[in-house]
């Protein structure tokens, strides 16, 4: 029972990562049916911005408690990764924005790779540690081990994605993205500035994957400048499962794939006496993706109509 | 389209690569080239920079000295590329390398990566010594170009099953590895040997190269209640694995081989590094009859040493002893004079069997002991 609880809460934890770094490329399918494949790395930015923030801050020795530190490098993250994800649409794809879909489906993964090395160029091919300001504690549930900052992951997850639905679904912003995202001609006629929602989307976009960034560095303790590159699969999969361009469906996709995953890899060998191991966990996570998709080629939550974002 | 500015850009790019190459097309035939092949980029491209660094400071040094081959001075241009530790672009830097030339071959740093390039060396009939690469497979082909300066992992693995059964009596053992040739290697090594002395496997669990969580498996392994933990691969997966083995409270002893043992590992693992054991062929860089010599002019350079730069720095010189021996830079000549090798280098004394692998080779245990690699014992293999 204990083994259950604690692996339920690995894949929750792991799987609001995953719905975090989901939503960025969710909402930009949404808005502009396109795949952004450097949102991965956008997250990557997002720690390694708030990393040397924190080390440069350690390092001058200022006296202040952990999670303030940790707090400033995250407030530095988020608006470095909202220029970098409005410089990256301004740059990388409204030139392309009419060109046929191939090519910034291609630019994306151009794009992706020159950040890649950007960020090496920048901070080295180093792992860089993350270094413990956070409260290390953790306390015992139905006899599984919840620590510190696996709560934080899932209350600022939570958080986040409920303040991003309250934007989608109350405010005119969310109603300008809604309409931009059924048709951008259309939402022209009625007055909607389509690039600049389109800008904003990206913005908010890679605030979250900011904060998505940090989290995940503080919560293996390292960052680096490839780890962007399974994040980003792994959440471009979530949004797949839970029906792409749909807000709930990459929360949902996210969590779920968190969580079937940390099964899979908890309870293949033992199921099957060893016969398969842990080593078929992706296997298992995608071969649950494939039947989704055969059932519901849209994914979970996702309309085959132009009903999105 | 072609505004004044993308022009510009454009022919910026395309004049930097034209200068590049011209820088590489100087054609001297008094230069002999040597190829470093390791992974530049990915998560293993501080280790793999290390070889080439490592390499680098012994091609310089053997220039600055002057190298002299049958009467003539030749200069030695050393050519690194990356292999990104992946197998199938190993292959493609090989073919690369035999292209452009290379007498020689400092690499792969995997064993992953060595193995399908050994076929591409041996086929060119170019001489490769592998700094790191542990996997019995790879001198296993009966290739006469393979070799490698470090101990291989069925002298690891063994030294470090007898060490968890014996010194630390565990009965109960539970294995991961990264599914690559050096991991799935060691791990398979260690089994076999850690069953022949008594202990039970009570879970043996995978995880990628690539990945950074392990609380699913750890989640399981804990519910055997294993006395070792042991993790066959690279530092990036052993530092968060041990981390979350503790948020975790699996209380077995963390055990590695020498893809864990570098100071990026007590780094990354902080805290939780402290009271790790992991293994390192050889001996420890402190007890290398030029450890310390090495580490200054290293450190002077390159800055930290992360671990196998030593046997790279060494693997150069032991071609190049060839080479002196057999008066040319022609590997069809100084191929043959590779077995006779009897050099005292930085790591150690190194001598090749007939398959090209280290003889009396050494396996140093160490814990982490104040946030410091320090010696337990020094295992010599038979």
């Amino acid at each position: 029972m204990d083994i259950l609880v604690q692996q339920l809460i690995n894949g929750l934890v792991l799987g609001s990562v995953y719905a975090l770094v989901a939503l960025g490329y969710t909402m930009v399918y949404g808005i502009l049916e396109l795949i952004n494949f450097a949102h991965g790395e956008v997250t990557m930015f997002g720690a390694m911005v708030a990393l040397a923030v924190i080390s440069a801050l350690l390092g001058a020795g200022v006296d202040l408690p952990g999670v303030v530190i940790a707090l400033l490098g995250l407030l530095t993250a988020i608006p470095a990764c909202m220029l970098l994800g409005y410089g990256i649409e301004r740059l990388a794809y409204r030139p392309l924005r009419h060109a046929p879909r191939l090519a910034p489906l291609i630019t994306a993964i151009g794009v992706s790779i020159v950040l890649q090395n950007i960020a090496m160029l920048i901070w080295g091919r180093q792992y860089i540690s993350f270094p413990p300001i956070l409260p290390q504690g953790y306390h015992t549930l139905l006899g599984a081990r919840i620590t510190d900052v696996q709560i934080l992951i899932l209350v600022a997850s939570l958080v986040l994605m409920v303040a991003l639905t309250l934007l989608v679904q109350r405010t005119q912003l969310g109603r300008a993205m809604r309409a931009t995202a059924q048709s951008p001609q259309l939402a022209g006629l009625m007055g909607v500035d389509a690039n600049r929602v389109i800008s904003l989307t990206f913005i908010i976009g890679s605030g979250i994957a900011a904060v998505a960034g940090v989290l995940v560095s503080a919560y293996y303790g390292l960052a680096h400048y490839y780890m962007g590159f399974l994040l980003g699969l792994k959440a471009f999969s979530a949004a797949v499962l839970g029906g792409v361009g749909n807000l709930a469906g990459a929360m949902l996709g996210g969590l779920l794939l968190g969580v079937i995953e940390s099964l899979g890899a908890g309870y293949i060998g033992d199921i099957t006496g060893g016969f398969l191991g842990s080593n078929y966990q992706d296997v298992f996570a995608f071969f649950v993706l494939i039947i989704v998709l055969i059932v519901r080629p849209s994914g979970l939550l996702g309309k085959p109509s132009h009903d999105r974002a | 389209m072609f505004t004044p500015f993308r022009i510009a850009v454009l022919t910026a790019l395309v004049s930097a690569s034209l200068l590049t190459a011209c820088g590489h097309s100087g054609t001297d035939s008094n230069v002999v080239k040597i190829g470093s092949a390791s992974p530049l980029t990915g998560p293993q491209a501080h280790v793999g920079k290390d070889n080439e660094n490592g390499a680098r400071l012994a091609v310089d040094e053997i220039n600055a000295v002057g190298l002299v081959l049958d009467g003539k001075a030749v200069k030695l241009d050393l050519i690194a590329e990356d292999d990104q530790a992946d197998p199938k672009a190993a292959t493609t830097v090989a073919q690369k390398l035999v292209d452009e030339g290379v007498v020689g071959v400092i690499g792969h740093l995997n064993s992953g990566a060595t193995i399908p390039a050994s076929k591409i060396y041996f086929d060119a009939g170019i001489p490769q010594i592998s700094p790191s690469a542990t996997a019995i497979a790879y001198t296993a082909s009966g290739f006469n170009t393979a070799y490698r300066v470090m101990t291989n992992d069925a002298q690891q693995g063994t030294a470090l099953a007898e060490y968890a059964t014996r010194q630390l009596g565990a009965k109960q053992i539970a294995i991961i590895d990264d599914r690559t040739a050096y991991g799935q290697g060691l791990a398979d090594e260690f089994e076999r040997a850690a069953k022949a002395d008594g202990a039970t496997i009570v879970a043996r669990e995978y995880t990628t190269d690539k990945s950074t969580d392990f609380m699913a498996i750890l989640t399981s392994i804990k519910s055997h209640a294993p006395q070792v933990v042991f993790f066959a691969g690279m530092d990036p997966q052993a530092a968060p694995m041990l981390k979350q083995m503790k948020q975790l409270g699996v209380n077995a002893q963390f055990l590695s081989g020498d893809g864990a043992q570098t100071p990026k590992f007590i780094e990354l693992a902080g805290v939780d590094a402290e009271g790790a054991i992991a293994s390192n062929p050889g001996l420890a860089l402190t007890k290398m009859p030029g450890g310390a010599a090495f580490k200054q002019k290293f450190n002077a350079r390159f800055g930290e040493i992360q671990n196998y730069s030593p046997y790279a720095y060494d693997a150069v010189y032991v071609m190049v002893e060839a080479m002196k021996r057999a008066k040319s830079s022609n590997p069809a000549k100084y191929l043959a004079e590779m077995p006779k090798t009897d050099y005292q280098g930085v790591t150690g004394h190194i001598r090749f069997d007939k398959k090209g692998d280290l003889t009396g080779g050494a396996v140093t245990l160490y814990q982490v002991k104040a946030g410091q690699w320090q010696p337990l014992q020094t295992i010599l293999s038979k």
